[in-house]
């Protein structure tokens, strides 16, 4: 319960207020420079091999094999050079067509469950959380063959829709995050708009879905970084189909593809990070507060 | 209840249904050609005892529990403990410890193939400025899961949030008064931040068991990386688990036997026995950590 609010509140920000516990000047600034030391060490062990992968994508191939670290000239064309050597426009397209339809999707039917599951009583609503949390806890190895045998009936399978369609039913652990952020929102709206004569449906969508934006921010993040990223799924249902892979199946086909050409690995892995990355800068409260709520126990 | 009725839908079909499908078929033959063939316990006791690779799969994964969960989790909160102490600087700070955590897995493991290849890779030539000749890494089947374990520490952000959120909500006057009694940091952290911790860190530890379990992507990519060979399509077969079979996880070897070598049968009697180690790990975490965080962590 604690977490849920300082998500909601925006506990990142406190940080910053937190005012200081620690007496003894001089102690107090020794041990500040110390900490201060640590973390900017660390800094460069995880900034490191991101700010390595950048230069190597702007390395020509040949240099890629030496020690140096540094480019010795900056090749720009090696970006462009991606999209020539291997069909990376058509994985993007694939990856993009992934993760928007599932995000949709999942939004579409998990906002309504959790809605229920956090905004109304009814008979059975613990049974079916636990079986949500049930669902998000398994791994989906445990269901996959007769899920894969089932799309293979259909003559899905080769496509990314066996990825896409489920999430028409429903995404548990999307549900579940819905739910937790649901539950912080006082009742007292839903029955103010109650008693205002609103029907159900209109207090979820005129009342509850404005006040839930940046759950439903942070929820469609998390659902567009798993299918941006996810390897197994598109792997297991694609992977002989080149033309309808993903760029997390084609970027790990790429070094087989180029042999020892590392600058235009390191450049292809610079495009799918990309998205991602300027997604969350775009998107940092909305999903730091999302990452926040996953914290918590149903 | 209509807004469920999807959810219901999808319950039955892709959940309760595979689930007893799942079992059916592993007491079955099932190439997904034709259809099953009832062969009674052949697949378990095929697993037991005469799989060359299924003992090494469980061994290699059960390693991922053991040393790299814990891992990120102890960095993950040495970290955040460390961020709630920065005057300065705190949000890039807490942005930059986060960032790996986006990138993703593919990308990842093959940015690190990189800096750990053993000749041109920066890791080794770091090393060599310092006049020590760098070892293997992912070539080398002693150093290939250590390598992996320094990739799930790196991207170890998204538990660091969950835990900076919790650290800034624990009531600051228990610090001030223990601080009066005269308690040290670490009694601080063990009466004080550990119990004010424990249901975030009982929510971490047993999706970071799930995550462990299923460890699939990074070995994956890595060991074809270091062997050499391309990862999609039919090529995995030839660098499983690369070097000697170091990185060849459980749910790799699953993928291997049931959509490669199409022993489909057989990829359910493994699907079965991990179904049965997730709920024994998650329930064996709930029983021990009522007993010594404090009941209510059973909530």
């Amino acid at each position: 319960m604690t977490a849920v609010e300082v998500g909601v509140r925006g506990g990142t920000e406190r940080l910053d207020e937190r005012p200081s516990r620690r007496r003894g000047r001089r102690n107090d600034r020794l041990l500040g420079i110390a900490e201060h030391s640590v973390a900017i060490l660390l800094t460069a062990v995880f900034l490191g091999p991101i700010v390595l992968i950048v230069l190597t994508a702007f390395m020509s191939s040949g240099q890629t094999l030496t020690s140096d670290l540094w480019p010795h000239e900056w090749h720009l064309s090696n970006f462009r050079q991606v999209f020539v050597e291997a069909p990376f426009l058509t994985w993007l397209k694939n990856s993009l067509v992934y993760s928007v339809l599932a995000t949709g999707f999942m939004l579409l039917s998990s906002f309504p469950a959790a809605y229920a599951l956090a905004r109304l009583k009814w008979r059975g609503r613990n049974l079916v959380l636990l079986a949500v949390i049930t669902m998000m806890l398994l791994p989906p190895q445990v269901t996959v063959v007769p899920v894969y045998r089932m799309w293979a009936e259909l003559g899905l399978t080769g496509t990314l829709w066996p990825l896409i369609l489920p999430n028409l039913v429903g995404d548990a652990f999307s549900i579940f995050l819905l739910r937790q952020f649901l539950l912080t929102i006082p009742q007292e709206y839903s029955d103010a708009a109650r008693v205002d004569g609103a029907s159900e449906l209109q207090i979820m969508l005129r009342v509850i879905v404005p006040m839930a934006k940046p759950a439903i921010a942070a929820t469609s993040m998390f659902m567009f970084f798993f299918t941006w990223n996810d390897y197994f799924g598109p792997l297991l249902y694609t992977s002989d189909e080149p033309s309808n892979w993903t760029v997390a199946v084609g970027l790990a086909s790429f070094r087989g593809l180029h042999h020892v050409q590392w600058n235009l690995v390191m450049a292809a892995t610079v495009l799918v990070m990309l998205p991602v990355v300027v997604l969350f800068f775009f998107a940092q409260k909305a999903f730091v507060e999302g990452v926040t709520l996953t914290g918590v126990k149903g | 209840m209509l807004l469920m009725a999807p959810w219901a839908i999808g319950f039955v079909v892709f959940f309760v249904y595979p689930l007893i499908a799942t079992v059916w078929y592993s007491f079955t033959r099932f190439d997904l050609l034709s259809p099953p063939k009832f062969v009674g316990l052949r697949n378990y006791r095929y697993f037991l005892f005469d799989d060359p690779n299924s003992w090494k799969a469980l061994r290699n994964t059960f390693w991922f529990v053991v040393f790299m969960m814990p891992a990120r989790l102890v960095s993950a909160l040495l970290i955040a403990q460390l961020l709630t102490r920065i005057r300065r600087g705190g949000s890039f700070f807490r942005t930059v410890f986060f960032l790996p955590a986006l990138a993703p897995p593919v990308a990842a493991t093959i940015a690190f193939a990189f800096l750990f290849n053993p000749a041109t890779g920066a890791v080794n030539t770091l090393l060599g400025w310092i006049g020590v000749e760098g070892p293997l890494w992912l070539s080398d089947p002693a150093l290939a899961k250590p390598v992996l374990l320094t990739l799930g520490v790196w991207g170890m952000g998204d538990i660091m949030i969950i835990f900076l959120a919790a650290l800034l909500d624990v009531p600051i006057e228990q610090y001030e008064a223990a601080d009066l009694d005269g308690a040290g940091p670490v009694q601080q952290f063990r009466y004080i931040t550990l119990p004010n911790l424990s249901p975030v860190l009982l929510f971490a530890a047993i999706t970071g068991v799930i995550d462990a379990l299923q460890y699939f992507t990074q070995a994956a990519v890595a060991s074809a990386l270091a062997s050499g060979v391309a990862t999609t399509g039919g090529g995995t077969a030839s660098s499983l688990g690369y070097p000697d079979g170091a990185t060849l996880t459980y749910p790799l070897w699953l993928y291997q036997m049931g959509y490669q070598n199409f022993y489909l049968g057989y990829a359910c009697a493994m699907a079965v026995i991990l179904l049965v180690i997730s709920l024994v790990f998650v329930s064996f975490m709930l029983r021990r950590s009522a007993s010594f965080l404090g009941t209510e962590d059973l909530r």
